[in-house]
């Protein structure tokens, strides 16, 4: 059983990558590259802000793009194709699919993450000739990033599992943004009153905290992360991925195939 | 079927086990963060690149640091807290995203210049976000009224107001009250008829109902303020005329100076003391008194405002 | 023992987004396939085949009744470990290379690794793709990713393969090997069910046949018996190209080619055909009974008037 999810996972990574999704480094390199390059020369104080600003920014966006693009076709692609056929033939369980395939473009973003994080540090050591103790708390921004990307990719998964692809981007990318503003929306909802209230309230806990995740402006001013954050972050990623696939699951597991 | 029962049932337990656990890690986390959202206004370090990089949608974000203010001071208020770091930058960056919020230059004219605990205690950066909104909406008497109201209640710079009145007059369309007040600067700033002028003015404002509290807090320590110079003066009387002071009120009654019981804003009696000084029952209630406090009574930490009526 | 059994399984869908209206593809179906024979299930296109694979692949859930192949049920993964699979004009993952492709099927099938080089190896020399196997899939033609089709099926050595559709995109040598194939999988033990609308095939082929149309079985049984169970014609041959008007009234078919006549004539009317040749002093060359085509009793069967004909072999 395990085994299967491994393997559809790495076809899903290997499918990614052939798919040339990784050369997206190629656009993110240029981009460190050209603003280390751009920064040093100006040299206004604030070269490293900015080189951690704008990297772990871009880490986060073309990830976000990566994780909706890919993830919105996980499984409606494979329907629209019929490849899901000579799959589901085999011992292969429905919800074994959607694991699988779920893993797998989350090692693809975790990849992609760790190459982009590489490519932060470099430009950061270009503009600052040496690192410095607070910069160790750049790979826990980078780690919530990806925790940032696996609540994503499940989002997308879900929605992909019984929308059409279009459908899907909006929906995730408007579940991002508006994750964003968790934090502002639970305080908007608690200042409601009435039905409006249990409803915002509802969707405000629904909605997933990404603000919570997005500890980039603190780090570049080299503030710490508490090691508490860290833990309920984790949990709360873990958890918020798991309920999305477990959504996934149910909705996949009895759907006619076209 | 049946493994396939199996499975959804698993995956739907899951899924509530997750909602009901995710909802808890939520409330640890915003507990967690609590104030942390706010603290990123400090390092935003030019509202006008905050803005360009708000790619014209500086209108929305501005809603939300609007709304990110009012939690912020309202949820400090209510704890009684001594300083209000946050305030005025989460202020300024608002109106930065979205000069015509005019509601925002309100909120900061009445609680970024009063001292602590009532407000933030920065009368001058008041002003100056006062200034920014006259600047980006000249045609709004209200603000000009504003930033006289700053000038008249925390810097008692009557001048300053006056002119910040008169300015506002001249705008087409203005209250013509601003004229009215911008006439009294000069010869009865001190009045207490002044002050309850400006109260009402600011207790009329449609738009925060905080800002309603405010005022109408003000509006009844300033009604005490003038009970108890009518009734001391009425006890002044009474110890010329009879040299003593008075029992109780109704002492003053008899000697047909005074109708009916003497009553504070909210209902309760005054209460005559001994010395003949005249004092309210619940100075818990009652906030920003000039007049009236018993003696040794010590504020609490958490000034109480009733909601408006 | 039943390689494959359906019992009752039918399949209504909802069409239309508001006000849903129910659509038949497939009746209640009842069928059974026993072990070792290869199995054709007929019938025009949009007939309900494909549904009916579909359901069996647990692609499609019915709207009632079920169905057991090798004894199992239809979404039991040990059942699936035991069967191939070929859908109608199949999509492959067109990134990867035939080896990788069938190496990821054997993953899924279960296929030990220590097997399962040598297994792809090994199917895809027999299904005549020997040297495309580091080739990308999308680089394949129609007939090549038919054979690749196939290969998949018959990787893991199951004991009951579907095809639907097999030979479409195939040239006619192509089909011959298909043929052969199936021949060969039947010869090793094996269960072959597949369904086509190509009748000369299954002709070829099948120990029995179903046929089915709009959603509905219509005949059902070797096919030998299913031909000969419908009066069949004699073909008269005789010399010269007189035709003698007494057969004409027989309703006979004549064709005149050369020195010859040929005339088809209803088994019924054999006697008199023969008597009227005689009486006209025509020598007759020979006498052979025509079986009726499999097409001839499809299209039969295809009217809707017809009942349908059920014959035990």
């Amino acid at each position: 059983m395990s085994m299967r999810i491994v393997h559809i996972a790495s076809n899903t990574f290997r499918e990614a990558v052939r798919d040339r999704v990784l050369y997206n480094l190629i656009a993110f390199a240029l981009l460190m590259s050209g603003a280390a390059i751009l920064v040093g020369q100006i040299s206004i104080d604030i070269e490293r802000l900015v080189v951690i600003n704008l990297g772990l920014t871009a880490v986060s966006l073309f990830g976000l793009v990566i994780a909706i693009f890919i993830g919105i076709g996980l499984v409606s692609k494979e329907i629209d194709k019929r490849t899901l056929y000579t799959v589901l033939s085999r011992p292969v369980r429905r919800w074994e699919f959607i694991v699988g395939k779920f893993l797998g473009l989350a090692g693809t973003l975790v990849v992609n993450t760790v190459c982009m994080a590489i490519g932060v540090f470099v430009a950061l050591l270009y503009v600052s000739h040496h690192f410095q103790k607070a910069d160790g708390w750049l790979l826990v921004a980078l780690y919530f990033i990806v925790l940032q990307f696996l609540i994503i990719t499940a989002l997308a998964l879900l929605f992909s599992s019984f929308s059409s692809p279009l459908l899907s981007a909006v929906f995730a990318f408007a579940l991002f943004v508006i994750g964003c503003f968790a934090e502002d929306l639970r305080g908007f909802a608690s200042m409601t009153q009435g039905i409006t209230r249990w409803l915002a309230i509802g969707a405000a806990y629904l909605v997933p905290n990404f603000s919570a995740l997005n500890v980039i402006s603190s780090v570049a001013h080299e503030q710490p992360v508490s090691g508490q954050l860290i833990f309920y972050n984790t949990a709360y990623a873990l958890v918020y991925a798991a309920m999305a696939l477990c959504g996934a699951v149910l909705v996949f597991e009895h759907r006619n195939l076209k | 079927m049946k493994s396939s029962t199996r499975i959804m049932a698993t995956a739907s337990i899951v899924l509530v086990i997750c909602m009901m656990s995710s909802v808890l890690l939520l409330r640890k986390l915003d507990q967690l963060r609590s104030g942390g959202t706010a603290e990123e206004v400090l390092y935003i370090s030019s509202p006008t690149v905050l803005k360009r990089s708000s790619l014209g949608y500086g209108g929305l974000l501005a809603d939300v640091y609007w709304t990110r203010a009012v939690q912020y001071f309202g949820s400090k208020h209510h704890n009684g807290a001594q300083h209000y770091e946050l305030l005025a930058p989460l202020l300024e960056i608002t109106t930065a995203l979205d000069p015509q919020l005019l509601v925002a230059y309100e909120y900061g004219a009445n609680f970024l210049a009063p001292k602590p605990p009532d407000g933030a205690g920065m009368p001058r950066r008041a002003i100056e976000l006062a200034e920014y909104g006259i600047r980006n909406n000249p045609n709004e008497w209200k603000l000009y009224y504003q930033l006289g109201f700053i000038y008249y209640t925390e810097l008692q710079d009557y001048a300053a107001a006056a002119d910040a009145f008169d300015r506002g007059s001249r705008v087409p369309n203005a209250h013509p009250w601003l004229k009215l007040m911008a006439a009294q600067m000069a010869e009865h700033a001190g009045d207490l008829q002044t002050a309850r002028m400006l109260w009402t003015t600011m207790y009329q404002s449609p738009q925060d109902r905080s800002i309603r509290a405010n005022a109408a807090a003000h509006l009844r320590a300033l009604q005490v303020d003038e009970d108890v110079l009518v009734l001391e003066r009425l006890v002044n009387i009474y110890r010329d005329k009879t040299g003593r002071v008075p029992n109780s009120f109704s002492d003053l009654e008899a000697a047909g100076l005074l109708r009916g019981t003497a009553t504070d804003p909210l209902g309760r009696p005054y209460r005559l003391m001994p010395d003949g000084h005249v004092v309210v029952r619940v100075p818990d209630d009652l906030p920003f008194l000039k007049k009236g406090i018993p003696p040794g009574y010590v504020p609490p930490i958490k000034p109480k405002l009733l909601p408006s009526d | 023992m039943t390689a494959i059994e359906i019992l009752g399984l039918e399949k209504t869908y909802s069409v239309g987004f508001w006000r849903k209206k129910p659509k038949r593809a497939l009746w209640p179906l009842h069928l059974k396939v026993e072990e070792g024979e290869i199995f054709g299930f007929l019938g025009p296109n949009g007939a309900g085949k494909t549904t009916t694979l579909k359901l069996l692949m647990g692609l499609v859930f019915p709207t009632a009744g079920t169905a057991r192949i090798l004894g199992l049920e239809i979404n039991d993964p040990h059942m699936k470990a035991q069967i191939g699979f070929l859908p109608e004009q199949p999509y492959f993952y067109d990134y990867l290379t035939a080896r990788e492709l069938l190496e990821y099927y054997g993953q899924l099938s279960g296929v030990s690794a220590k097997d399962r080089s040598r297994k792809v190896s090994e199917v895809l020399e027999r299904v005549g793709l020997p040297d495309a196997a580091g080739t990308q899939l999308r680089k394949f033609s129609k007939g090549m990713l038919q054979r690749v089709g196939i290969a998949q099926a018959i990787l893991h050595d199951p004991k009951v393969v579907f095809f639907d559709e097999p030979m479409s995109g195939l040239d006619p040598m192509g089909r011959r090997e298909v043929r052969d194939l199936m021949e060969q999988l039947k010869h090793q033990g094996k269960t072959v069910f597949f369904s086509t609308h190509i009748l000369s095939d299954a002709e070829a082929l099948c120990d029995r046949v179903a046929i089915i149309h709009q959603g509905e079985l219509r005949g059902i049984g070797a096919v030998a018996d299913l031909t000969s169970s419908v009066h069949g014609n004699v073909e008269l041959v005789w010399q010269g190209n007189a035709v003698p008007q007494s057969l004409r009234t027989l309703g006979a078919e004549c064709h005149i080619t050369g020195d010859t006549v040929r005339a088809i004539v209803s088994e019924t009317r054999q006697d008199a055909a023969m008597e009227a040749l005689r009486r006209e002093g025509l020598r007759l060359i020979s006498l052979t009974p025509v079986r009726m085509s499999l097409e001839d009793y499809f299209v039969q069967q295809l009217k809707p008037a017809e009942a349908t004909v059920e014959v035990t072999s």
